[in-house]
Protein backbone atom coordinates (compact mmCIF):
# COMPACT_ATOMS: atom_id res chain seq x y z
CA UNK A 1 0.00 0.00 0.00
CA UNK A 2 1.39 3.36 -1.00
CA UNK A 3 1.97 5.90 1.77
CA UNK A 4 -0.24 8.91 1.09
CA UNK A 5 0.56 10.94 4.19
CA UNK A 6 1.23 14.61 3.47
CA UNK A 7 4.88 14.95 2.51
CA UNK A 8 5.17 11.37 1.19
CA UNK A 9 6.92 10.95 -2.16
CA UNK A 10 4.80 9.21 -4.79
CA UNK A 11 5.00 8.33 -8.47
CA UNK A 12 2.05 8.58 -10.85
CA UNK A 13 1.55 5.27 -12.63
CA UNK A 14 2.74 5.36 -16.24
CA UNK A 15 -0.22 3.39 -17.57
CA UNK A 16 -2.41 4.45 -20.51
CA UNK A 17 -5.82 2.83 -20.00
CA UNK A 18 -8.72 3.79 -22.27
CA UNK A 19 -11.87 5.47 -20.92
CA UNK A 20 -12.73 8.44 -18.73
CA UNK A 21 -9.52 9.00 -16.78
CA UNK A 22 -8.84 12.07 -14.61
CA UNK A 23 -5.04 11.67 -14.50
CA UNK A 24 -3.45 14.04 -17.02
CA UNK A 25 -1.13 12.24 -19.43
CA UNK A 26 1.64 14.82 -18.91
CA UNK A 27 1.96 13.74 -15.24
CA UNK A 28 2.11 9.99 -15.77
CA UNK A 29 5.40 8.52 -14.55
CA UNK A 30 6.26 11.76 -12.68
CA UNK A 31 7.30 11.92 -9.02
CA UNK A 32 5.82 14.42 -6.60
CA UNK A 33 5.02 15.03 -2.96
CA UNK A 34 1.58 14.59 -1.37
CA UNK A 35 0.33 18.06 -0.40
CA UNK A 36 -2.89 16.92 1.29
CA UNK A 37 -5.36 14.07 1.21
CA UNK A 38 -8.98 14.59 0.16
CA UNK A 39 -12.02 12.42 -0.24
CA UNK A 40 -12.77 9.59 -0.32
CA UNK A 41 -14.58 10.16 -3.61
CA UNK A 42 -16.14 7.67 -6.03
CA UNK A 43 -13.80 6.42 -8.74
CA UNK A 44 -14.64 8.62 -11.78
CA UNK A 45 -13.45 5.91 -14.16
CA UNK A 46 -16.51 3.88 -13.12
CA UNK A 47 -18.93 6.71 -12.31
CA UNK A 48 -18.59 7.96 -15.90
CA UNK A 49 -20.22 4.77 -17.15
CA UNK A 50 -22.91 4.52 -14.47
CA UNK A 51 -21.08 1.64 -12.77
CA UNK A 52 -20.88 1.09 -9.06
CA UNK A 53 -17.80 3.00 -7.93
CA UNK A 54 -15.51 2.26 -5.02
CA UNK A 55 -14.59 5.26 -2.89
CA UNK A 56 -10.93 6.19 -3.09
CA UNK A 57 -8.65 8.68 -1.37
CA UNK A 58 -7.72 11.61 -3.62
CA UNK A 59 -4.25 13.10 -3.18
CA UNK A 60 -3.20 16.60 -4.11
CA UNK A 61 0.30 15.96 -5.39
CA UNK A 62 2.83 18.76 -5.87
CA UNK A 63 5.38 18.39 -8.66
CA UNK A 64 8.25 20.68 -9.52
CA UNK A 65 8.30 22.04 -13.07
CA UNK A 66 11.78 20.48 -13.30
CA UNK A 67 10.25 17.04 -12.70
CA UNK A 68 7.38 17.58 -15.14
CA UNK A 69 9.19 19.29 -18.03
CA UNK A 70 12.84 18.41 -17.46
CA UNK A 71 15.56 20.69 -18.77
CA UNK A 72 12.99 22.62 -20.82
CA UNK A 73 11.12 23.87 -17.74
CA UNK A 74 10.30 27.56 -17.86
CA UNK A 75 11.33 27.92 -14.18
CA UNK A 76 12.46 24.65 -12.57
CA UNK A 77 11.43 25.55 -9.00
CA UNK A 78 7.88 26.63 -9.84
CA UNK A 79 5.35 23.97 -8.93
CA UNK A 80 2.31 22.25 -10.30
CA UNK A 81 -0.37 20.68 -8.06
CA UNK A 82 -2.90 18.15 -9.34
CA UNK A 83 -5.46 15.83 -7.77
CA UNK A 84 -4.60 12.20 -8.39
CA UNK A 85 -6.69 9.19 -7.29
CA UNK A 86 -4.99 6.70 -4.95
CA UNK A 87 -5.03 3.80 -7.44
CA UNK A 88 -2.81 5.86 -9.76
CA UNK A 89 -0.09 6.39 -7.13
CA UNK A 90 2.92 4.18 -6.44
CA UNK A 91 5.69 4.48 -3.85
CA UNK A 92 8.71 6.36 -5.22
CA UNK B 1 -38.81 48.94 -47.38
CA UNK B 2 -37.30 46.92 -50.19
CA UNK B 3 -34.82 44.32 -49.09
CA UNK B 4 -31.56 45.02 -50.81
CA UNK B 5 -29.50 42.01 -51.58
CA UNK B 6 -26.21 41.84 -49.71
CA UNK B 7 -23.72 39.14 -50.33
CA UNK B 8 -21.64 38.69 -47.21
CA UNK B 9 -18.40 37.65 -48.76
CA UNK B 10 -15.13 39.52 -48.94
CA UNK B 11 -15.18 42.73 -46.93
CA UNK B 12 -17.95 45.06 -45.80
CA UNK B 13 -18.18 48.65 -47.11
CA UNK B 14 -16.15 49.69 -44.05
CA UNK B 15 -13.38 47.31 -45.03
CA UNK B 16 -13.88 44.66 -42.34
CA UNK B 17 -14.30 41.00 -43.19
CA UNK B 18 -17.83 39.68 -42.70
CA UNK B 19 -18.26 37.37 -39.78
CA UNK B 20 -20.07 34.13 -40.52
CA UNK B 21 -23.56 33.80 -39.01
CA UNK B 22 -23.77 31.30 -36.18
CA UNK B 23 -26.65 29.33 -37.66
CA UNK B 24 -25.05 26.10 -38.77
CA UNK B 25 -26.69 22.74 -38.08
CA UNK B 26 -26.59 21.33 -34.53
CA UNK B 27 -23.51 19.32 -33.68
CA UNK B 28 -23.91 15.70 -32.63
CA UNK B 29 -23.65 16.61 -28.92
CA UNK B 30 -26.00 19.59 -29.19
CA UNK B 31 -28.61 17.31 -30.75
CA UNK B 32 -27.97 14.78 -27.97
CA UNK B 33 -28.51 17.47 -25.29
CA UNK B 34 -31.80 18.58 -26.87
CA UNK B 35 -32.99 14.98 -27.19
CA UNK B 36 -32.14 14.07 -23.58
CA UNK B 37 -33.70 17.28 -22.25
CA UNK B 38 -36.91 16.69 -24.22
CA UNK B 39 -37.09 13.09 -23.00
CA UNK B 40 -36.62 14.14 -19.36
CA UNK B 41 -39.43 16.67 -19.72
CA UNK B 42 -41.68 14.24 -21.60
CA UNK B 43 -41.22 11.53 -18.95
CA UNK B 44 -41.90 14.00 -16.15
CA UNK B 45 -38.43 13.77 -14.55
CA UNK B 46 -38.02 17.56 -14.72
CA UNK B 47 -40.21 20.33 -16.07
CA UNK B 48 -39.15 22.75 -18.80
CA UNK B 49 -39.67 25.49 -16.23
CA UNK B 50 -37.20 23.88 -13.80
CA UNK B 51 -34.58 23.61 -16.56
CA UNK B 52 -35.11 27.27 -17.44
CA UNK B 53 -34.86 28.36 -13.80
CA UNK B 54 -31.62 26.43 -13.35
CA UNK B 55 -30.13 28.11 -16.44
CA UNK B 56 -31.22 31.50 -15.10
CA UNK B 57 -29.71 30.76 -11.68
CA UNK B 58 -26.41 29.85 -13.31
CA UNK B 59 -26.44 32.93 -15.56
CA UNK B 60 -27.18 35.14 -12.55
CA UNK B 61 -24.03 34.09 -10.69
CA UNK B 62 -21.12 36.48 -10.96
CA UNK B 63 -17.65 36.99 -9.53
CA UNK B 64 -19.23 39.36 -6.97
CA UNK B 65 -19.70 36.51 -4.46
CA UNK B 66 -16.06 35.52 -4.86
CA UNK B 67 -14.96 39.13 -4.37
CA UNK B 68 -16.95 39.35 -1.12
CA UNK B 69 -15.40 36.05 -0.01
CA UNK B 70 -11.85 37.34 -0.66
CA UNK B 71 -12.52 40.72 0.99
CA UNK B 72 -13.71 38.96 4.12
CA UNK B 73 -10.51 36.90 4.30
CA UNK B 74 -8.67 40.25 4.28
CA UNK B 75 -10.70 41.73 7.13
CA UNK B 76 -11.64 38.76 9.32
CA UNK B 77 -8.73 36.56 10.53
CA UNK B 78 -11.04 33.82 11.84
CA UNK B 79 -12.79 33.63 8.48
CA UNK B 80 -9.41 33.58 6.70
CA UNK B 81 -8.36 30.62 8.86
CA UNK B 82 -11.60 28.79 8.01
CA UNK B 83 -11.12 29.54 4.28
CA UNK B 84 -7.61 28.04 4.42
CA UNK B 85 -8.84 24.96 6.26
CA UNK B 86 -12.19 24.37 4.51
CA UNK B 87 -13.15 26.85 1.81
CA UNK B 88 -16.45 25.05 1.15
CA UNK B 89 -17.51 25.68 4.76
CA UNK B 90 -16.33 29.29 4.42
CA UNK B 91 -18.65 29.70 1.39
CA UNK B 92 -21.58 28.49 3.48
CA UNK B 93 -20.55 30.82 6.30
CA UNK B 94 -20.92 33.71 3.81
CA UNK B 95 -24.41 32.48 2.92
CA UNK B 96 -23.30 31.31 -0.56
CA UNK B 97 -24.67 27.91 -1.49
CA UNK B 98 -21.73 25.81 -2.69
CA UNK B 99 -24.10 23.17 -4.10
CA UNK B 100 -21.99 20.15 -5.01
CA UNK B 101 -18.87 22.31 -5.36
CA UNK B 102 -15.94 21.43 -3.08
CA UNK B 103 -13.63 24.40 -2.84
CA UNK B 104 -9.96 24.95 -2.01
CA UNK B 105 -8.67 28.49 -1.50
CA UNK B 106 -5.03 29.08 -2.41
CA UNK B 107 -3.48 32.22 -1.05
CA UNK B 108 -0.92 34.50 -2.65
CA UNK B 109 1.75 36.02 -0.44
CA UNK B 110 4.88 38.07 -0.89
CA UNK B 111 6.80 35.18 -2.43
CA UNK B 112 4.03 33.08 -4.02
CA UNK B 113 1.61 33.55 -6.89
CA UNK B 114 -1.09 30.94 -7.56
CA UNK B 115 -2.87 30.34 -10.86
CA UNK B 116 -5.68 27.89 -11.67
CA UNK B 117 -6.29 25.89 -14.84
CA UNK B 118 -8.14 22.73 -15.82
CA UNK B 119 -6.15 20.90 -18.48
CA UNK B 120 -8.65 18.05 -18.88
CA UNK B 121 -11.79 20.12 -19.49
CA UNK B 122 -12.75 23.46 -17.95
CA UNK B 123 -13.55 22.86 -14.25
CA UNK B 124 -14.27 26.21 -12.61
CA UNK B 125 -15.82 27.26 -9.26
CA UNK B 126 -19.07 28.35 -10.95
CA UNK B 127 -21.06 28.48 -7.73
CA UNK B 128 -18.71 31.16 -6.43
CA UNK B 129 -17.48 32.96 -9.58
CA UNK B 130 -20.26 32.39 -12.14
CA UNK B 131 -19.56 31.17 -15.66
CA UNK B 132 -15.91 30.97 -16.73
CA UNK B 133 -14.51 33.37 -19.32
CA UNK B 134 -14.22 31.85 -22.81
CA UNK B 135 -10.42 31.96 -22.74
CA UNK B 136 -10.39 29.74 -19.63
CA UNK B 137 -11.88 26.97 -21.78
CA UNK B 138 -9.51 27.49 -24.70
CA UNK B 139 -7.03 24.79 -25.62
CA UNK B 140 -4.26 27.38 -25.58
CA UNK B 141 -4.84 28.55 -21.98
CA UNK B 142 -5.31 24.98 -20.78
CA UNK B 143 -2.18 23.58 -22.39
CA UNK B 144 0.21 26.53 -21.96
CA UNK B 145 -0.58 27.44 -18.33
CA UNK B 146 0.97 24.21 -17.06
CA UNK B 147 3.90 24.40 -19.49
CA UNK B 148 4.86 28.09 -19.38
CA UNK B 149 2.75 29.88 -16.77
CA UNK B 150 5.00 32.93 -16.61
CA UNK B 151 4.72 33.52 -20.35
CA UNK B 152 0.93 33.16 -20.13
CA UNK B 153 0.74 35.57 -17.17
CA UNK B 154 2.87 38.12 -19.04
CA UNK B 155 0.33 38.02 -21.88
CA UNK B 156 -2.32 38.89 -19.27
CA UNK B 157 -0.16 41.88 -18.33
CA UNK B 158 1.21 40.32 -15.17
CA UNK B 159 5.00 40.42 -14.96
CA UNK B 160 5.92 38.72 -11.68
CA UNK B 161 8.97 39.77 -9.68
CA UNK B 162 12.04 37.57 -10.11
CA UNK B 163 11.82 36.07 -6.62
CA UNK B 164 8.16 35.01 -6.83
CA UNK B 165 7.39 31.29 -6.99
CA UNK B 166 4.51 30.35 -9.30
CA UNK B 167 2.23 27.56 -8.15
CA UNK B 168 -0.03 26.21 -10.88
CA UNK B 169 -3.12 24.27 -9.79
CA UNK B 170 -4.48 21.81 -12.35
CA UNK B 171 -8.09 21.24 -11.35
CA UNK B 172 -8.10 17.59 -12.42
CA UNK B 173 -10.74 15.93 -10.24
CA UNK B 174 -13.28 16.77 -7.53
CA UNK B 175 -12.03 20.07 -6.11
CA UNK B 176 -12.48 23.59 -7.45
CA UNK B 177 -10.04 26.42 -6.75
CA UNK B 178 -10.21 30.10 -5.92
CA UNK B 179 -7.11 32.26 -5.55
CA UNK B 180 -7.00 34.72 -2.65
CA UNK B 181 -4.97 37.58 -4.10
CA UNK B 182 -2.81 39.79 -1.87
CA UNK B 183 -4.54 42.73 -0.26
CA UNK B 184 -3.34 45.86 -2.06
CA UNK B 185 -1.20 48.36 -0.18
CA UNK B 186 -2.88 51.59 0.85
CA UNK B 187 -6.13 49.91 1.98
CA UNK B 188 -5.57 49.91 5.75
CA UNK B 189 -8.81 50.31 7.63
CA UNK B 190 -11.00 49.79 4.54
CA UNK B 191 -14.34 48.07 5.02
CA UNK B 192 -14.93 44.71 3.30
CA UNK B 193 -17.49 46.21 0.86
CA UNK B 194 -14.99 48.73 -0.42
CA UNK B 195 -12.22 46.12 -0.62
CA UNK B 196 -14.43 43.73 -2.63
CA UNK B 197 -14.52 46.28 -5.46
CA UNK B 198 -10.76 45.75 -5.86
CA UNK B 199 -11.08 41.99 -6.34
CA UNK B 200 -11.36 41.14 -10.02
CA UNK B 201 -12.44 37.85 -11.53
CA UNK B 202 -8.98 37.35 -13.02
CA UNK B 203 -7.33 37.93 -9.64
CA UNK B 204 -9.34 34.98 -8.32
CA UNK B 205 -8.25 32.76 -11.24
CA UNK B 206 -4.68 33.96 -10.78
CA UNK B 207 -4.24 35.57 -14.19
CA UNK B 208 -4.34 38.95 -12.47
CA UNK B 209 -3.89 40.64 -9.11
CA UNK B 210 -6.26 42.81 -7.09
CA UNK B 211 -6.69 46.40 -8.24
CA UNK B 212 -4.59 49.05 -6.57
CA UNK B 213 -6.74 51.91 -5.24
CA UNK B 214 -6.27 55.09 -7.26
Amino acid sequence: MVDLAPGATVRVAAMMPPGHVRTPAYLRGKVGEVERILGPFGNPERLAYGLEAERLPLARVRFTMREVWGAGAERPDDTLDAEIYAHWLEPA
Amino acid sequence: MPHDHHHHEGTSPSGHPYRADQDGPLTYWQAMEVAVRELLVEKGVVTADQVQRQIEAMDARSPADGAAFVARTWTDPDFAALARRDATAACREMGFDPGTMRLIAVENDEGTHNVVVCTLCSCYPRNLLGLPPDWYKSREYRSRTVREPRAVLREFGLDLPEGTTVRVHDSTADMRYVVIPRRPDGTDGWEADLLAALVTRDSMIGTGVARVPS
